[in-house]
């Protein structure tokens, strides 16, 4: 490669030139879509207005960077390559970690009202119930994808199910959200067989892509199928959890009032969180119990090699449809919680790029760690909510600048750099399920996957 | 029966366009075996494009032909869309070339996302709709209802049909097709036998993307309208095109698109329109489980 080879010694009349290239280059690449805006004008015809000033500064960003990246970056790289060995034998969490944390998720929304008094509640629901909810989706989804290696991009089908079993039964015949929760991952895991039967040959982007087709078509079919899911509009009003039978609500006979407390609306988003912590904290143990099951080390054979497998006499089609199935059931539960949170669901809350961000969370956290997906869960759900609250960059670019706005535009971004950075997402660890005297993870790097 | 010859002609005009797409998402799938899942959001910013550059050439330059117009804005659209797509490679997916192979696939839905949004911060959310041209048409069927094709129709077809013969002569004649389809066979091998696969790769990205845009411009300058989020449904389903006529095969793209857009053209006339991406979707799934192959693809030989 003589590019880096030039790339080593920081040649300045080099870098500039190659600069300059990119500069040129960026300048091609935005002048349409950021030089001109077309807008419309008072006679609803459209007209081009120019930006130059935006389109200079994108152009010198993305130069400033080039030459930065030649000058100082590459150099840099480039002698660390020399010098660095294998990859180490992975960093371990210390043993303290995992409780640390279950604790502090534990009190977060107790710490959340101490600090933010009454205000607590956005910050209960939007950060502590959302992300504990795509915490519970991502390691549905890591089942089928992470363990078993079955690349499913339709999978918000399973959660629109769930949502939608709850919506239906809830609306038509008055079952309690305690009866609709099982039922919700029941019949999601029962779709999830009938989805699953078909693509059982499939794999690889072929398999994604069919997925893809199914969640988009259940998507279509609750657009359009009005006289029972209302259409885009939604179904509203849905049952909430109840406490033993008592509402949350400022009645005589709500929760407070029955309890002697006195009514506070933080009541609800607070048992809500804890229903959802449970719900976690169960996944979590069910998903650790099948890894060491026949059935969870057949899909981890499975993902390895699909050939393999078949020869050393595991069922394949029994190992892919339980995957489908389990990784179903728990995302129909997170739709079942999702309608508890919001009390609403509509076909906008269940379109591909859902799909992109839970496939997204497995991911980046590193496909078949649990630990790994919940790490991610946090940092992206996190991130994405927490632009939301970026009220102050309103004053430096002016009142119509929305910043979340750009949080899918940031996300998309993010994906491609994160996966170029490190492919196997932030714990690309392997580690045995079942081990003879002594506990080895690997690096997920050294792990070759053979394809099928 | 009128109605149906007008569907059928309506079906093969957005044919055309699913199979221009298509031939890109076949051409990409057959050098690196990925889906190529930004390909639809490429076709929409080449709409994009053909859109400022219209306006560019209509109300600020003010020429008078517009069919001058259009070919200066279709030339503008190619390069500039290859400029795009030539960097999407570069950023995207060259650098995960070796890595593990759902890699690329979660680049490029990242890169989708980040494509549609783009524009949809840069441009708004709006549909941006053109004045309707070439309003012209031809009565080919006179009746109780009056079979027509417009002017746009038919030049959508001749354009379908030449790049489709002169890019088939491409890949089949020359020695940049030679090289293309050592790489797919064999990217080290060819790589040790002096072909430059990145080159190689770079410049079936910049095809595919010339072509997307020529799709985008017609699509343009036929629905006359465009909005942010067109690429995803179109890129669906000129994928689909591209399996059901065999991937890898470039005649094949262009039957798989026509059929694509016939049934639905017609699905939406006789069975129902709110459905007709549902009928899309079905083929999608129905031919990728019972014929992968694909109508003139080869069959995948499993190697262990």
């Amino acid at each position: 490669m003589p590019d880096e080879a030039a790339a080593a010694r920081p040649n300045l009349l080099r870098a500039l030139r190659e600069t300059a290239v990119t500069a040129l280059l960026a300048f091609g690449l935005f002048l349409p879509l950021i030089g001109f805006n077309t807008v419309q004008n008072i006679r609803n015809e459209l007209v081009l207005e120019t930006r130059w000033p935006l389109l200079f500064t994108f152009v010198a960003i993305l130069a400033g960077l080039r030459f930065l990246y030649l000058v100082v970056a590459a150099p840099m790289l480039a002698e660390r390559a020399r010098t660095a060995s294998r990859p180490a034998s992975p960093a371990t969490l210390p043993s303290w970690a995992i409780p640390a944390v279950i604790g502090f998720v534990l009190v977060y929304p107790l710490l959340a009202m101490l600090i933010a008094g009454p205000g607590a509640a956005k910050w209960i629901d939007n950060f502590g119930i959302q992300i504990l909810i795509y915490v519970l989706l991502g390691w549905g989804l890591n089942i089928v994808v992470g363990l078993a290696g079955l690349l499913d991009l339709g999978y918000v089908a399973f959660y629109a199910i769930g949502a939608y079993t709850c919506a239906l039964l809830g609306k038509n015949f008055d079952l309690s959200f305690w009866m609709l929760l099982p039922l919700a991952g029941v019949l999601a895991a029962l779709w999830g067989v009938l989805l699953g039967f078909p693509v059982l040959r499939l794999r690889g982007d072929y398999l994604a892509v069919v997925t893809l087709a199914f969640g988009e078509i259940i998507r279509l079919v609750l657009i359009n199928w009005k006289d029972v899911t209302q259409g885009s509009a939604g179904i509203g009003g849905l049952p909430r959890p109840t406490f033993f039978g008592l509402p949350f609500n400022a009645s005589p006979d709500g929760f407070a009032a029955r309890l002697g407390l006195e009514f506070s609306p933080l009541h609800r988003p607070l048992f809500l969180y804890y229903i959802v912590f449970a719900a976690v904290v169960l996944t979590a143990i069910v998903i650790g119990r099948l890894r060491r099951l026949p059935v969870g080390r057949a899909w981890e054979a499975l993902r390895e090699d699909e050939i393999a497998c078949r020869s050393l006499g595991i069922n394949t089609t029994n190992a892919k449809l339980a995957a489908f199935a389990s990784g179903a059931f728990f995302g129909g539960i997170a739709g079942a919680l999702f309608t508890a949170r919001q009390g609403f669901i509509s076909p906008e809350s269940v379109n591909f790029s859902e799909s992109a961000l839970i496939l997204a969370i497995v991911v980046l956290g590193g496909m078949g760690s649990t630990v790994g997906v919940a790490i991610a869960a946090v940092v992206i759900i996190g991130g994405t909510e927490l632009l939301r609250e970026l009220a102050f960059l309103k004053q430096i670019f002016g009142a119509e600048f929305d910043p979340a706005q750009y949080r899918m535009l940031l996300f998309g971004f993010a994906m491609v750099l994160i996966i170029a950075w490190k492919p196997r997402g932030f714990i690309g660890t392997r580690e045995p399920t079942l081990v003879l005297k002594r506990r080895k993870a690997i690096d997920v790097t050294l792990v070759r996957e053979g394809h099928g | 029966m009128e109605i149906f010859v007008q569907q059928l002609i309506n079906g093969i005009t957005l044919g055309s366009i699913y199979g221009l797409i298509a031939i890109g998402y076949t051409m990409v799938f057959g050098i690196i075996g990925m889906v190529n899942f930004a390909h639809g959001d490429v076709f929409m910013v080449s709409s994009f494009i053909a859109l400022v550059a219209l306006l560019l050439l209509t109300t600020w330059i003010g020429i008078g032909s517009i069919a001058l117009a259009l070919v200066i804005v279709l030339v503008v659209s190619m390069i500039l869309t290859s400029l795009v797509n030539w960097a999407i490679e570069r950023v995207a997916y060259r650098p995960l070339r070796g890595s593990f192979r759902l890699a690329p696939l979660i680049s490029a839905i990242g890169m989708s996302i980040f494509l549609s949004n783009f524009v949809q911060v840069a441009q708004g959310p709006r549909n941006k709709s053109i004045p309707p041209m070439f309003t012209d048409v031809i009565v080919v069927m006179k009746g109780s209802y009056d079979v027509t094709v417009s002017y746009k129709q038919i030049a959508i077809w001749l354009v379908t049909a030449v790049l489709l013969i002169a890019f088939w002569l491409l890949v089949t004649r020359t020695s940049l097709g030679r090289a293309q389809r050592a790489c797919e066979q064999d990217q080290k091998m060819a790589a040790l036998l002096g072909v430059d696969v990145n080159r190689t790769i770079s410049i079936t990205f910049v095809i595919a993307a010339a072509l997307a845009a020529v799709a985008g411009t017609l699509y343009l300058t036929i629905y006359g309208v465009v909005r942010f989020d067109d690429g995803f449904v179109p890129g669906v389903k000129a994928f689909t095109a591209a399996v059901l006529g065999g991937i890898g095969s470039l005649p094949g793209a262009v039957l798989g698109g026509l059929l694509i857009g016939v049934i639905e053209t017609l699905w939406a006339e006789y069975v129902s329109s709110a459905y007709k991406d549902v009928a899309a979707f079905s083929i999608l799934a129905i031919v990728m489980i019972f014929l992968p192959q694909g109508i003139l693809g080869r069959p995948d030989v499993e190697k262990v």
